[in-house]
């Protein structure tokens, strides 16, 4: 299923990670302003697929990336990419929270500082939006000074999200982002994955089918490196064409 | 700031940053090649193995054999290691196996604490304790006299200061051994003992081997506290209780006073180019082998 | 097993008893507080204190230079180069290796760059000898506590943007209780290390003034004074090596304090 401008167009990408083929002639696209999900068992590539989008992958010695991701009509795998001005575009928030070992204030704050905001006044403006943008500011608003570390990590996966968000991305990867979370905080990332649906493309990647059908617009069905199956929520998870895809939906392979 | 300058500084460092890794991967080279450029001119004067098998040690009439030297050296790493492996073996499996999770915290720390003391304070040890109650007590049992700076005071000294890197190494070692497999060999009814012996220790000879050949290559190249209680007479030891005199203290106490002697300063730095390169192949390989067992965990 | 554990620990103790018990006998505050004085080595008065300031400036050289070179390895190992990487594993080999390399051949080695660049015995030529053997001491302990430093943490200050060069900044942050930890570690080597410096630094009575004079230093007095047949003067070798032991045992206890404390924000 393809779209007319999606925000990502994956075209014939193949992946080996040490001589194994990972990702199989993916062909996808990413619609704009929708939150797509990847589905599939764990090892099916999921996650890969994820982070060949902001290059993150070929940080890893023998790793071979052949063909494109076009971002906004851009292949990020060009020559002349900037690989730092293309991260920037794209939001990670990775399955456990990882704050920065600074404090909850530094930690919004320090991707606008690198990217050129250094008056303390526009930084409080900033940090005070992305807090509650993310319902974290009445929690931590006493205490911004403290260190992130000691949040709970409901409270750093949601700090994740906002210091993500403070660099004025326009992609949202999330990979399992709530595979850590108690059932409160996880809600609480979904309701905000809901928000986010109308300024950002959210790419998530998940094995809980009830999340995927809560929160996607679109889903991909991935198994053995290969996309099986893409399309609408309803259509993949409730009648679902190809016969990989009943039976993992139905639960009888994981 | 602006983006460029950012990329600026980025590239920069990583040229500087790659500069300095290759630099000092290059320092080995280096070392290597300086301490062989220093004694060419005494392999050119002898043949490689004349020079390690003559004990004929006379700078004054330009003949340099090694051979007593090298002996005193195999002398007390010898002596070291067969008292420092079996000791440091026993002490790592106590420590990783059996010892209450207290007393480790205890032990652990404290052998850590020994291999932090300097080695100019384990020779001045030797010299209070080793050195009288061998002269005095444990060598008149066997010959009729030895002062006590001998071949087993540099031998217990050293093995003193390879403790603490053997049971180090040995523990990592046995840490890489899964639990389950110890569990496995448990639930089949092994006792603590025989799953030590037989799955423990079977697994990890590997990295008994590489302990063992790092802490030959810690004491083959121990300088002072060996020098100072291992009596320093240049001749072939015919008990534990007599003088020997190994490579590194040849090179200390006798830099500086053989400029006036070329040669002497060339057969210097081939002693200290013997000790770099056999040192260098020991540690490598068992770098290597320690390396793999890492990886396997 | 026990007994094995118990001579090991013992000979710990043991050590520490001897050179207690000596060095306490002929410790005086004029042998911390003085340099020696005309006849010190007969028997007359004065200190070692040129000895103790020369190891201090010798450490304390040795370690800043070792941090310039070591940090910026560590990190082009860990964050520049792909992750296992060829010069990656080359690069820790070495540093595995060159830890393993004894201090009398830096010493020899030192020498004869030393020759070679024309310098005479001094301050400078000790602390350029003393940090090739402090830098591998450096680097694997700051590689150890960097690349145990999960990886995500680098997904996500790329994610944000950061370059590299912005990233191992973080990462170093991160490691502020490792490197410090690293740095206690080498000052305790090079402080009580003697074979590197015994052709390098020379030794003189007076306190260095610069760079280019020869010092003394502590493992040397300790080494000189205990040679010497007068007896006031041995026993004064038993108070110095009570003096570096004493140093040292407080640096590796300090060492020990640091890396069990965690810094604020590591996660």
């Amino acid at each position: 299923m393809t779209f007319e401008s999606p925000h990502i167009r994956v075209k014939d990408l193949n992946v080996h990670i040490g001589g194994n083929h990972i990702l199989k002639n993916i062909n996808i696209d990413i619609p704009d302003k929708k939150l797509t999900s990847f589905i599939g068992p764990s090892g099916c590539g999921k996650t890969t697929l994820l982070k060949t989008f902001n290059r993150l992958l070929d940080r890893n010695k023998d790793v071979q990336i052949d063909g494109q991701v076009l971002v906004d009509g851009e292949n990020i795998y060009g020559k002349d990419i900037e690989v730092t001005s293309m991260r920037q575009k794209m939001g990670l928030l990775s399955q456990r929270p990882f704050p920065l070992p600074m404090s909850i204030y530094d930690n919004i704050a320090y991707g606008p500082r690198l990217h050129g905001t250094t008056k303390k006044k526009e930084l409080d403006v900033l940090v005070e939006h992305y807090l509650t943008a993310t319902g974290l500011w009445d929690e931590v608003k006493d205490r911004l000074n403290g260190s992130a570390a000691r949040l709970s990590i409901g409270q750093q996966q949601r700090l994740c999200l906002a210091r993500g968000l403070a660099v004025e991305p326009e992609i949202i990867l999330g990979d399992e982002p709530t595979s850590a979370l108690d059932p409160i905080s996880t809600q609480k990332i979904e309701e905000l994955f809901l928000q986010l649906k109308d300024k950002y493309t959210l790419v998530l990647v998940t094995h809980i089918l009830r999340q995927a059908r809560r929160l996607s617009d679109y889903i991909a069905f991935l198994y053995m490196g290969e996309i099986i199956e893409f399309g609408p929520t309803e259509d993949i998870l409730l009648r679902p064409k190809e016969k990989l895809t009943q039976e993992y939906v139905k639960g009888y392979i994981s | 700031m602006s983006y460029k300058i950012r990329l600026l500084k980025d590239r920069l460092s990583a040229n500087i940053f790659l500069e300095l890794s290759l630099f000092s991967i290059l320092t080995v080279v280096l070392i290597g090649y300086g301490l062989y450029y220093k004694s060419s001119p005494i392999l050119q004067q002898d043949t490689l193995w004349h020079l390690l098998s003559s004990t004929e040690w006379k700078p004054f009439k330009n003949e340099f054999g090694f051979f007593s030297y090298i002996i005193g050296s195999l002398a007390v790493t010898g002596i070291a290691i067969i008292i420092a492996l079996p000791l440091s073996l026993l002490c790592a499996i106590y420590i990783a196996e059996y010892a209450p999770h207290r007393i480790r915290q205890i032990l652990v720390p404290l052998i850590d604490l020994l291999s932090g003391i300097p080695p100019v304070v384990y020779g001045v040890w030797g010299v209070l304790t080793i050195v009288p109650y061998i002269g005095d007590h444990i060598a008149p049992h066997f010959v009729d006299y030895s002062s006590g700076y001998c071949a087993l005071a540099g031998g217990i000294v050293l093995a003193v200061m390879v403790f603490p890197l053997i049971v180090s190494i040995l523990l990592e070692v046995f840490d890489t051994v899964p639990k389950e497999l110890k569990e496995a060999s448990l639930s089949l009814g092994a006792t603590e003992w025989e799953t030590t012996r037989k799955v423990v220790l079977k697994k990890s000879v590997p990295g008994i081997i590489a302990a063992t050949v790092l802490g030959i290559s810690r004491a083959i190249g121990e300088t002072l506290a060996v020098l100072m209680v291992c009596g320093n007479l240049p001749m072939i030891p015919h008990s534990l209780f007599d003088s020997v005199y190994p490579l590194p203290a040849l090179i200390a106490n006798n830099y500086g006073d053989m400029m006036s002697i070329p040669m002497y300063e060339s057969a210097l730095m081939l002693s200290a180019l013997i000790l770099f390169v056999i040192i260098f192949i020991f540690n490598a390989i068992s770098r290597l082998i320690l390396y793999r067992i890492e990886n396997r965990s | 097993m026990i007994l094995a554990t118990l001579i090991i620990a013992g000979s710990l103790l043991m050590i520490l008893y001897t050179i207690a018990s000596k060095g306490m006998q002929s410790l005086t505050w004029d042998i911390i507080s003085k340099v020696p004085e005309g006849g010190y080595y007969i028997g007359k008065g004065g200190g070692i204190l040129n000895a103790i300031i020369g190891s201090l400036y010798i450490s304390i050289g040795a370690t800043v230079l070792g941090l310039v070179i070591s940090i910026p390895v560590v990190l082009y190992v860990n964050i520049y180069a792909k992750r296992n990487s060829w010069l990656a594993n080359i690069t820790r080999l070495t540093f595995d290796v060159l830890f393993g390399i004894p201090s009398i051949v830096y010493g020899a080695f030192g020498f004869t760059i030393m020759v070679y660049f024309g310098l005479r015995a001094s301050l400078l030529a000790g602390i350029i000898t003393v940090t090739l053997l402090v830098i591998p001491i450096l680097a694997r302990a700051i590689d150890e506590v960097i690349r145990l430093a999960p990886t995500e943490l680098s997904d996500a200050t790329y994610a944000l943007g950061a370059t590299r060069w912005e990233t191992s900044l973080i990462f170093l942050r991160q490691a502020i209780p490792g490197i410090i930890t690293a740095i206690l570690l080498s000052f305790g080597r090079a402080i009580g290390d003697a074979a590197t410096v015994l052709f390098t630094a020379g030794y003189t009575d007076s306190i260095p003034t610069s760079l280019g004079q020869p010092t003394a230093t502590l493992p040397l007095a300790i080494f000189f004074q205990l040679s010497s047949p007068i007896e006031e003067v041995q026993n004064r070798a038993y108070a110095a090596a009570l003096i570096l032991t004493f140093i040292v045992l407080i640096i590796s206890l300090s060492a020990k304090y640091f890396s069990k404390k965690l810094s604020k924000h590591k996660i």
